[in-house]
């Protein structure tokens, strides 16, 4: 039996319960569908950094929008996702790290952004007291903060169902297809059919986007976190370093989050990661040279998450290039969770009225439809 | 002596030095395959003969003779080829074969062709009212301390739950002198009728007598009180007393001492982490790898013996044990003869079957209620788990997300069970469809700065190893 839906939501991270969310605050019924469970994958295990910092300019408008969700998040999802903001710190090691901030600052500044701001060796340390006495200064973004993913997730898929959407978790959105002008999508025994299909699949979805003829330069990757036992409170902001691959995070109890974009295997179709622990002992050094106080704490955990990669580094954003009705929301390349909140509201401004105040076309699939230049012969 | 290991490469490493870790090494090593045998523990011999070549309990009859038939597996091990490293801690295991292992405050990470898991089993929790006072413990514990220090309770002292263990340990402790006012025996009424059927396999293994006596040994010393169903311990900061309701009036006795065992079940951590495919086992009640007759898991070239592939008994981890080590050795050394160990191993597990029904704990004992805590590390209640469902929680995972169960650094050992099947119970699905908790290393926390300074790459490694 088919059932009827204005929208059909293909994956459950925060992008699609997003998504979902909003398209019921627009009077829509969608359906969403999760293989899984919703937060399974990156979004309920990632490092939950709300950063607006150091972000590639094309997204910094979608992230502008989620930030002004995320400061009244408890309105729209009745629950206050364990957001705290006390401001995203980037750390220049060096003289040469903070000239580099300096003109990236400018250039914002240039842009008509205003969140990132210059800071010195003075100014860094009353906000990061603990950081080693040799680094001169860097950038700070002070509405910045972070939240706890997995309830995060859980929150949006919740408040998106009690507006009405309906969801299917445990059951994997197969045979997608377009008949009849509208898209079809078996899931278990039921079938759906919707003027609209959001490809929102996560690490998946460069699958779906290839099987409609749009395939995109994605890999699959498994950025890793560790976490530690409680530590003294001695840091609020989320620390970043400019130099080195290495984020940092105190939570209201005591454990400290160590991420910062380190890699582990991912093997998708089994829905595991392969940690790769000497890329884990490098952040561990770093932290140790960075902090001292950390020195004597033990990890407890440590894992990693599946996620989409671009080439580009920047996401898929917006209506297909080719179908009708298609929308993709994909390829965040491990800096999405922030995004999540603003892109689900945009994403049902296009849907619905076909358009949106925020500058989303340089995130458009259509950006990998032009032939990769070849040298000149 | 430089304690990490010798090399950076074996062809099978084993963890765990109990009765299937040392039959095991033992059988590997002596096929001349490169072995390394690690254990946590200071010495040879698991839970069962833990601290066999130390206890300062010699008088042979105070432990049992199965107690000291540990010494000669334990002297086979030693004396063969094998490298053998106690306090050594592994941490990590991938389905690459890498382990992570910690020795002496220096971690070191190793490949193996083979490995073979022999964690063994750990307590089944008991989550009663009360039961995180001080003062209350379990009677694993006060073994490891009876076994390895000659420690016995010398104050008022209640022992509770049920099992072959339990009335070994009780024993134990009355042997050497100690205290115990009271036995109260949880095994549910029902059980002895359900595990009937079983009953011949059983009284025809050497189970039977040893336990039957064992039983007569402590009944002739201690008030024994059967057909426990209700218990909870109480005291202000700690333990004062114990009450319990069993087919009469509700009554308490005062205790400085409660201690709580109801079952072993395997010990999953390091296995799940490194991503062997597990079952719930409806007659354990635990959750059990998948194996096939020779122990192999769904990981090639990860096998699992002795309790940790389902509750066995010490006998049958032995002959698990050789029986993954002939594996291991069909498959490095084809060539070799071997021998066959099934035979072996069924005899060993006879009478099993009738151990499982007969103490499968009660489920008010393994489901608590309202105020009762689940998780220790988060404190949280059996009302907690419950209200986390009501809003959306389906399955241990997303528990996490509510109330960070299992994220503390037990990572789940304490809890899992109970959540388990509280949430299996909560949402009308079986233990199977809810699942268990993702677990990931480092399986026992190591030190950041351990961590920090692993041999960055394959020359250090080389030059740590030999250093
Ligand atoms: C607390 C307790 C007490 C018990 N007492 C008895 C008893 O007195 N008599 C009896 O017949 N049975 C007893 N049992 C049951 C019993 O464990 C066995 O049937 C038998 O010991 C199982 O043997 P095994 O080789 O599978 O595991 P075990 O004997 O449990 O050996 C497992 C070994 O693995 C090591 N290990 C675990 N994880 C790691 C790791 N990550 N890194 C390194 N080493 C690790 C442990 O230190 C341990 O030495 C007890 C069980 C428990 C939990
Ligand atoms: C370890 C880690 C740390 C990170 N840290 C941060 C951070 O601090 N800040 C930040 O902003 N971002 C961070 N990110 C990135 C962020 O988590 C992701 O960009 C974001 O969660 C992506 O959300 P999503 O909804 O697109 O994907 P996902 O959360 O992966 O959701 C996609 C879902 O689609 C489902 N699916 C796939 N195919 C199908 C199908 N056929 N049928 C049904 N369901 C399907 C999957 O099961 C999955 O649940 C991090 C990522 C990781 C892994």
């Amino acid at each position: 039996m088919t059932v009827r839906k204005d929208a059909i939501i293909v994956g459950g991270g925060i992008h699609g319960c997003s998504t979902a969310l909003h398209l019921c605050l627009a009077g829509l019924k969608p359906v969403l569908i999760e293989k899984d469970y919703a937060g399974r994958h990156a979004s309920g295990v990632n490092a939950g950094g709300v950063r607006q910092l150091a972000r590639d300019v094309a997204e910094i408008p979608l992230s502008i929008r989620s930030m002004a969700i995320w400061e009244n998040i408890s309105e729209l999802v009745d629950d206050d996702c364990g957001f705290e903001s006390f401001g995203q710190v980037l750390v220049a090691e060096n003289d040469a790290e903070l000239d580099a901030c300096r003109a990236r600052v400018a250039d914002l500044n240039g842009r008509g952004f205003a969140h990132e701001e210059l800071i010195d060796g003075t100014e860094l340390r009353r906000l990061v007291p603990a950081v080693a006495e040799s680094c001169p200064g860097g950038v700070v973004s002070r509405r910045d903060g972070a939240a706890q993913p997995a309830r995060t997730t859980a929150a949006f898929r919740r408040k998106a169902e009690q507006l009405g959407a309906l969801v299917r978790e445990g059951i994997a959105a197969t045979s997608i297809r377009k008949e009849h002008g509208l898209w079809h999508v078996d899931a278990g025994s039921e079938t759906f059919a919707a003027p609209v299909l959001v490809n929102a699949a996560g690490a998946w979805a460069g699958r779906i986007a290839a099987q409609f003829g749009e395939p995109v330069p994605v890999e699959t990757i498994a950025p890793m976190l560790m976490i530690t036992s409680p530590v003294a409170h001695f840091i609020d902001p989320v620390v970043i370093l400019r130099g080195r691959k290495l984020s940092f995070k105190q939570f209201p109890n005591g454990t400290v989050l160590i991420g910062g974009g380190h890699l582990a295997t991912p093997y998708q179709d089994r829905n595991e990661t392969v940690l790769d622990w000497r890329k884990l002992s490098d952040s561990a050094s770093t932290v140790s040279e960075l902090f001292e106080v950390m020195r004597n704490t033990t990890i407890v955990r440590a894992w990693a998450g599946i996620e989409a990669r671009m080439r580009d580094d920047i996401p898929v954003f917006g209506p297909s290039a080719r179908h009708e009705g298609l929308y993709h929301q994909f390829g965040f390349s491990a800096h999405g969770f922030q995004l999540g909140p603003g892109a689900g509201a945009v994403m049902a401004e296009l849907i619905v009225s076909g358009g949106t105040q925020t500058r989303v076309s340089d995130l458009s699939i259509a950006r990998f439809r032009d032939p990769i230049p070849s040298p000149t012969t | 002596m430089s304690a990490a290991p010798k090399r950076d490469q074996y062809d099978v490493v084993v963890i765990g030095a109990g009765p299937a870790g040392l039959a095991a090494t033992a059988t590997v090593a002596d096929a001349g395959l490169s072995t390394l045998l690690l254990d946590e523990n200071a010495g040879p011999g698991g839970q069962v003969w833990r601290a066999i070549n130390s206890t300062p309990v010699k008088t042979e009859a105070l432990l049992g003779t199965d107690y000291w038939s540990g010494a000669g597996i334990a002297k086979a091990a030693s004396e063969s080829d094998a490298e053998i490293i106690h306090r050594a801690t592994v941490w990590s295991l991938d389905r690459n074969l890498e382990l992570g292992i910690s020795v002496g405050g220096g971690s070191a990470f190793i490949k193996a062709r083979r490995v073979i898991i022999a964690t063994g089993a750990q307590e089944r929790p008991f989550p009663i009212p009360g039961w995180t006072l001080p003062g209350v413990m379990t009677a694993g514990a006060a073994q490891t301390m009876l076994k390895s220090s000659g420690l016995v309770p010398d104050c008022p002292a209640v022992i509770a739950g049920q099992g072959p263990l339990l009335w070994l340990l009780a024993a134990q402790i009355l042997r050497l002198g100690g205290r115990i006012d009271r036995v109260l025996d949880t095994t549910p009424r029902a059980n002895y009728i359900a595990a009937l059927p079983h009953a011949f396999a059983f009284m025809t293994s050497p189970y039977f007598l040893k336990g039957l006596a064992m039983m007569r040994e402590v009944k002739a010393k201690v008030q024994v009180v059967k057909g426990v169903t209700e218990l909870s311990a109480s005291g202000d900061g700690k333990l004062a007393s114990v009450t319990y309701v069993a087919a009469g009036p509700r009554e308490t006795i005062p205790a400085d001492l409660l201690l709580l065992h109801q079952g072993v079940v395997p010990n999953v951590n390091l296995a799940m982490a490194a991503g062997v495919e597990h079952r719930w086992n409806e007659l354990q009640l635990c959750w059990t790898p998948v194996l096939d007759a020779d122990g192999n898991s769904s990981i090639p070239g990860i096998a699992i013996a002795g309790d940790g592939a389902g509750i066995g008994g010490a006998q049958a981890a032995v002959w698990r044990g050789r029986i993954a080590a002939v594996s291991a050795i069909k498959a490095l050394r084809p060539a070799a003869k071997v021998i066959d160990y099934s035979s072996q191993l069924k005899r060993a597990e006879r009478g099993r079957a009738f151990l499982d029904v007969l103490f499968q704990p009660a489920k008010q004992f393994r489901i608590p209620q309202g105020d009762t805590i689940v998780c220790r590390c988060e404190e949280i209640t059996a009302k907690d788990v419950l209200d986390s469902v009501a809003i959306g929680a389906t399955g241990p995972n997303q528990l996490k997300a509510y109330r960070r169960t299992g994220m503390g650094p037990c990572q789940g050992r304490l809890c899992g069970l109970t959540v388990t099947e509280l949430m299996a119970e909560a949402r009308g699905k079986s233990p199977q469809e809810i699942g268990y908790y993702r677990l990931r290393a480092p399986v026992k926390p190591i030190m950041l700065s351990e961590l920090a300074n692993l041999p960055k790459n394959e020359d250090a490694t080389k030059a740590v190893v030999r250093g």
